[in-house]
């Protein structure tokens, strides 16, 4: 694979896809830290949000520690040349939650739907699109679907006026050829001057193969998060992921020493467990189930004696989306059920 | 034998259609006008069904309110031409049933808040809120009647199939309008609305789940109870309204998840969340009839 000179955008996860094996329970000063240590390193993007997204504080979802405003403003004022992004998912977070993080100083905003629903996102990405915000098309839990699907779906967002897209394995189910299928595809119908995007899971430990797949592919961003911290198995470990780029010469911009300094002296001592390939997140990989269902899935387990990855293999099974995590405890007492009999 | 009372449909779409299925078999109601834009598919099934049509919106319908005594319209056509309709139509005497998002009466989820509005006279205009509204209010409610609620939210999770272009094209309003009217109408503190879209295949039924916070610890018995008779009051104009498990408590939360699934009148029976609005403009139809026939 030649990916030497390839320009390529990394964009750090671990203060938004990172709070949910932290259950939002950031303080300000741990992302103030990591997201300071991120910023010396060069990483250009960083995404700071509630787990589920703008507004996603919630029961179903969990509180946070500090509001989505709280943690922005925060951040936005300590990073020097690092630019911030927000999540925002519709049915979960709205226009208001929008243009109360450009207020906020975010500049870049993805409106995520499920890879089917991207008819959903339009009055959020028409918004961000006029408020001259960097506007990413966030497609979930792309492997659900077959590549000419995705396209349907990607051609949409365009449409709205996305200048980016993300082909989004949310369950890190993905192996390097389903996503280069996607990409390349994406690649070949989408305007010239619409960037694509890679979001990983690293639940089959693909993060890295299937990020170089997609970098060789045509994508130009990647998503990743220092130390891996995310939800299942945790994201592309974005200081891994940098290492290889930078033995294969690609273009990645970052200070890889430093990227391994932010990841291992202001990540790790923050986990509340260590991020590895356990079971539970192999099963989300291996079957296709919504990696922040990890947890969820753990808590019912504790509660209702189930087996976690029993649970998770059901949700899979039952072909749930994101943002289903109020279907866990009734599938958790459904099996419970079947168990007692 | 009382006389039933007469009602228009405006919007011959998948909503209008089936909600003219269900009033056709009303005690109360009989529908007798369809008002559509163009002699569309819809239009022609209500010509067949024996109804008089308008294609020229409710501009076709207005000169003959008061010879065909019509006095109720069902609106289930968009927010944007709602108001219009309504001041038309209101301006005769008749009273508008509002499946759109527009809210300009007060929101109206029958068992909870239907009896007071009528005691209160109100019978011009009153608007349907949500399907996820309509599922999940009544829960709501069943917690703030026995004791106080300081916030609840409602996760909404339904096929894809079944959701329409009106709301994919201003979800937004979705999740406005059933947090507001879970405040107002629900009686908690604060309201959070989520939904969640499906594509499953086959389609799934809707699933709404309600989360409470009560203010002191739940009064759990009381609590059982004050669902049980709400899933009772839903189930006589929504009978696949099902409660899923048995409500969860967990220090002062009180969670409780159904399934609604719908008649299959014209809509597919999965799309229990477009049949419950159907069927809960129907039912604020047949009860204000019902008043004004023992007035």
């Amino acid at each position: 694979m030649n990916l030497a000179g390839k320009k390529v955008t990394l964009h750090d996860m671990c203060l938004r896809d990172g709070m949910h094996p932290k259950q939002h329970q950031f303080s300000i000063d741990e992302m103030v830290n990591i997201a300071t240590a991120l910023d010396d390193a060069s990483v250009p993007l960083i995404e700071v949000t509630h787990g589920d997204g703008l507004g996603g504080a919630s029961v179903n979802y969990g509180f946070p520690a500090h509001s989505d405003e709280e943690y922005m403003r925060a951040v936005v004022g300590v990073v020097k040349n690092a630019k911030i992004s927000a999540l925002l998912l519709p049915g979960i977070g709205t226009v208001d939650h929008l243009r109360m993080a450009a207020d906020c100083g975010v500049s870049t905003i993805r409106v995520a739907t499920h890879c089917t629903e991207a008819n959903v996102s339009r009055q959020h990405i028409n918004l961000a699109r006029d408020m001259k915000l960097d506007t990413v098309g966030f497609l979930m839990m792309a492997h659900m679907i077959e590549p000419e699907a995705l396209l349907e779906q990607a051609l949409l967002m365009e449409s709205y006026g996305a200048n980016c897209i993300y082909c989004t394995d949310s369950a890190g189910y993905m192996l390097p050829d389903d996503v280069t299928a996607r990409v390349k595809l994406l690649r070949s119908k989408l305007q010239a001057d619409t960037e694509i995007g890679f979001h990983g899971h690293h639940n089959m430990a693909m993060g890295v193969a299937n990020s170089l797949a997609a970098l060789e592919a045509g994508a130009v961003r990647i998503d990743g998060s220092a130390a891996g911290l995310g939800a299942g198995a945790g994201n592309t470990p974005l200081e891994v992921f940098a290492a290889v780029l930078d033995r294969m010469g690609a273009d990645h911009g970052v200070d890889i020493f430093k990227l391994m300094d932010a990841a291992e002296d202001a990540v790790v001592p923050i986990m509340d467990e260590p991020i590895r390939l356990g079971r539970d997140a192999l099963v989300l990989g291996y079957a296709g189930a919504y990696s922040s269902f990890l947890l969820f899935a753990k808590r019912a387990e504790a509660k209702y004696g189930v087996p976690s990855h029993k649970i998770l293999l059901e949700m899979a099974r039952r072909r749930t989306v994101g943002g289903q995590e109020d279907l866990i405890e009734d599938v958790a007492i459904e099996l419970s059920r079947k168990k007692a009999l | 034998m009382t006389q039933k009372q007469r009602a228009a449909i405006i919007g011959p779409g998948n909503i209008g259609t089936d909600l003219l299925m269900k009033a056709m078999r009303s005690d109360w109601i009989e529908p007798v006008w369809m008002v559509g834009i163009e002699d569309s598919p819809g239009i022609q099934r209500a010509r067949e069904m024996g109804l008089k049509v308008s294609t020229d919106g409710v501009d076709g319908l207005v000169p003959h309110v008061e010879e065909d005594q019509v006095r109720f319209a069902f609106d289930a056509t968009s927010a944007y031409v709602h108001a219009d309709n309504s001041n038309k139509l209101t301006a005769k005497g008749v009273t508008m049933i509002d499946l759109t998002p527009a809210a300009i009466g007060p929101y109206c989820i029958p068992p909870v808040n239907l009896g007071e509005l009528l005691s209160a006279g109100v019978d011009d205009n009153v608007n349907m809120v949500t399907c996820g509204g309509q599922a999940t209010i009544p829960l709501v409610a069943a917690v703030s009647r026995v004791q106080a609620v300081d916030y609840a939210e409602i996760v909404a999770t339904v096929a894809s199939a079944s959701v329409g272009m009106g709301t994919r094209d201003n979800i937004d309003e979705f999740t406005r309008t059933t947090s507001s009217a879970i405040e107002k109408v629900g009686g908690s503190k604060k309201g959070k609305a989520i939904i969640i879209i499906n594509p499953a295949e086959p389609p799934l039924i809707m699933r709404d789940t309600v989360h409470c916070l009560t203010e002191d610890e739940p009064q759990r018995d009381a609590i059982v109870e004050s669902f049980r008779n709400m899933i009772a009051e839903v189930q006589k104009y929504v009978p696949g309204y099902q409660m899923l498990n048995e409500p969860i408590f967990d220090g002062k939360r009180v969670t409780i998840s159904v399934q609604v699934e719908g008649l299959g009148d014209f809509l597919p029976k999965y799309s229990g969340n477009l049949d419950i609005m159907t069927a809960a403009a129907l039912r604020t139809g047949e009860m204000i009839a019902q008043q004004r026939n023992s007035a």
